[in-house]
């Protein structure tokens, strides 16, 4: 452990980032969430996500914003556990029949101002599961979304990006 | 010696199904399949429905010659079956399935509760007969008795980033004393949206199916459609998927062993695994432009080829692996208070393993020697030396630990494949003239081993059905959690990992 340790002082933080796009999206991002999450939540923005039919992918790439490379609290986001400290649901699948109630609970259960963003192309219009019976298809069809982020799935990226884009918009 | 599978199997064979045959058998015959595997002398495979003219149930198996893998028909005119989980439990939540979704009954089944049905679709038996749903109805748990007990229901959104499902634990004090799941909340309907989709679409569905096991599912879709179709992708493709699926395996390898740590609040092993996840999927995303790899398994082939620079980028991230892996496999074997949490805990028995069949890291950790890439084998595995570990603790642990020996033989296999990678085209087009035909694969995911089978009309698909190898790992969650403490319950879960979207459908 010592060495491991060590070493992760020695060479420093891996946190963002190799080539250049990313670098330069990553360092726009830090600036503009400290602009705006200041101004209207004061740096701190609670994350509560819910999996409502998702084929697990995107999870794994929001999974993927804890890693140190994107090391997401360092913008002042962080996920939570309980709906009732959230401050963004962020929902991912094509909303299935059987998530719907829980859905709507889950939203009810999170307090104003609360704002949602749908994550990955099912989370738009259901994607590829679109028509099924057992598919409601689109999260706006359950509850009010003030954001969609595109992708099958998204990269973490691409799903920093959207956070940020939010933020400019609520404050 | 007892007689084989395929003797006792007597039916009237299918034609077109391959690689293994099909026979449309008698209810006398499918019973006593259903006790050669209760007897463990086969391993249950799968077991699902068919709809409409030609209403059939259809059971995998495969005998104690890993090769010997058969599929079995028994036409259902009168909507029902000899259960199979009558004698075998392993088959019950997929006969309560079967049931649901086809409306086909298992004559004799012990729990005829519904599964992945809560009474929200506008119809039952959504792939058979569809009749007007019914209300919904409270479902009821299974019942237990004694004093001083309280249930903590747990789910379907839990508090984390992870899929839905519930679950309901009956606990004494600390203990545990039972657990139920409940799952379905992600139940899509990919079998409905399969059967009449060309077979570009159902292949998008099957890499939709479980998204950690995109290339898994992407290879066993396309191999059942191969073998339908009689052709075989050509050996560039072949080393390619096998490339692509040993990246899946080392991602979530990768993941899992970082996850279960955190789950033993051991945070640098959960930073540090992610990093190496990261560095995995980044090289995903450079030789085949995505991460997880999805839709880069096609029938026929594959839709992304590997060039000179992806090959320089792989070998820099497996060297790095090959520095930094056995100093974190080191620090897990090191450290006490971790090992405290994880070595003796959730123990799954041997046994119960092997009945269920349970495959990937549940079953090798318990003893049970089955690896789809070995056998029955698929290209290009035969021509890769690889070893197939096999731990017998049946804990955490050896779950852990089971892990990081794959994670070496995965980088090894990379190695071999990037150094033999073959010359030649990606894919065999299809030819998508008027044909029917039906195909079978079972392939290796890194949770195990996933079966597709799939029915086919010229360029459309009839039915495909693809079962998960949770199947088989969910009902034995349920048994190790038994009189271990509630706070164990993270560690075992995670330990498993099994898939609630690639179990829903």
């Amino acid at each position: 452990m010592r060495r491991t340790l060590f070493e992760s002082l020695v060479h420093g933080p891996l946190t963002e980032s190799p080539p250049a796009p990313d670098n330069t999206v990553l360092a726009e991002l830090s600036e503009s969430v400290d602009r705006a999450a200041r101004h209207r939540l004061g740096r701190s923005l609670a994350i509560r996500q819910i999996d409502a039919g998702s084929c697990n992918g995107c999870e794994l790439e929001i999974h993927a914003l804890n890693n140190a490379f994107y090391d997401l609290e360092r913008f002042g986001l962080r996920f939570i556990a309980s709906p009732r400290h959230a401050d963004v649901l962020m929902v991912t699948g094509p909303v299935t029949k059987n998530m719907r109630e829980a859905l709507e609970r889950t939203y009810r259960a999170t307090p104003d101002p609360k704002w949602v963003v749908a994550v990955g192309d099912c989370a738009l219009d259901g994607g590829v599961f679109a028509g099924s019976y057992a598919v409601i298809g689109a999260v706006s069809n359950v509850v009010p979304v003030d954001l969609h982020i595109r992708g099958c799935p998204p990269s973490p990226n691409e799903l920093l990006r959207g956070l940020i884009t939010l933020l400019e918009e609520v404050s | 010696m007892n007689p084989s599978l395929t003797s006792i199997a007597r039916g009237r064979l299918v034609n077109n199904h391959r690689p293994w045959s099909r026979k449309l058998v008698s209810a006398e015959v499918w019973s006593a399949v259903a006790k050669e595997i209760a007897a463990g002398r086969a391993t249950l495979l799968g077991l699902w429905g068919d709809a409409g003219a030609s209403c059939a149930v259809h059971m995998a198996a495969m005998g104690e010659d890993a090769r010997e893998i058969m599929v079995i028909s028994l036409a259902c005119p009168e909507q029902e079956f000899p259960s199979v989980g009558a004698l075998h439990p392993p088959a019950i939540r997929l006969e309560r399935a079967l049931h649901s979704l086809y409306g086909l009954k298992p004559i004799g089944a012990p729990d005829s509760r519904p599964w992945l049905d809560f009474g929200f679709w506008d119809f039952q038996y959504p792939l058979g007969v569809r009749s007007v749903s019914s209300a919904v109805r409270p479902y009821a748990f299974l019942p237990v008795e004694g004093e001083n007990l309280h249930q903590i229901p747990v789910g379907p959104v839990h508090a984390g980033i992870i899929e839905p499902g519930h679950f309901r634990f009956t606990a004494s004090g600390e203990t545990v004393v039972r657990l139920e799941e409940r799952l379905g909340y992600v139940h899509k309907g990919i079998e409905s949206l399969m059967a009449g989709a060309t077979i570009e679409r159902a292949a998008k569905l099957a890499a939709r199916t479980s998204g950690d096991s995109t290339v898994a599912y992407g290879i066993a879709f396309a191999r059942a459609v191969e073998a339908a179709f009689r052709v075989e992708a050509p050996p560039r493709a072949h080393y390619l998927r096998a490339l692509m699926a040993e990246l899946e395996r080392l991602a979530n390898h990768f993941g899992d062993i970082g996850a279960i740590c955190n789950d033993a609040s051991f945070g640098i092993m959960h930073a540090n695994c992610g990093i190496l996840r990261e560095r995995v999927l980044r090289a995903a995303q450079f030789c085949f432009g995505h991460r997880l790899m999805m839709d880069r398994v096609i029938p026929g082939g594959v839709a992304a080829d590997l060039h000179s620079e992806g090959v320089a980028f792989l070998k820099d991230a497996l060297q790095q692996f090959r520095q930094i892996f056995p100093r974190l496999v080191e620090l897990y074997d090191n450290t006490a208070s971790l090992q405290d949490r994880t070595a003796s805990t959730g123990i799954v028995d041997g046994a119960l393993a092997r009945r269920f069949g349970a495959s990937g890291f549940v079953g090798r950790a318990s003893g049970r020697d089955f690896d789809a890439r070995k056998n029955p084998g698929y290209p290009p595995y035969h021509e890769l030396k690889f070893d197939v570990p096999v731990l017998t603790d049946g804990d955490v642990n050896a779950r852990v630990w089971l892990r990081i020996r794959e994670v070496e033989q995965s980088i090894a296999l990379i190695e071999q494949i990037v150094e033999r990678l073959p010359r030649g085209p990606l894919f065999v087009a299809l030819d998508k003239g008027p044909f029917a035909g039906e195909g079978l694969a079972l392939v290796e995911g890194f949770r195990g081993d996933v079966l597709a089978s799939v029915g086919l009309d010229g360029d459309h698909v009839v039915r495909c059905h693809l079962r998960d190898p949770s199947w088989f790992q969910w009902p034995l969650l349920e048994a190790p959690i038994e009189g271990n403490i509630v706070a164990d319950f993270p560690l075992c879960n995670k330990s498993f990992n099994c898939s609630y979207s690639g179990h829903d459908l």
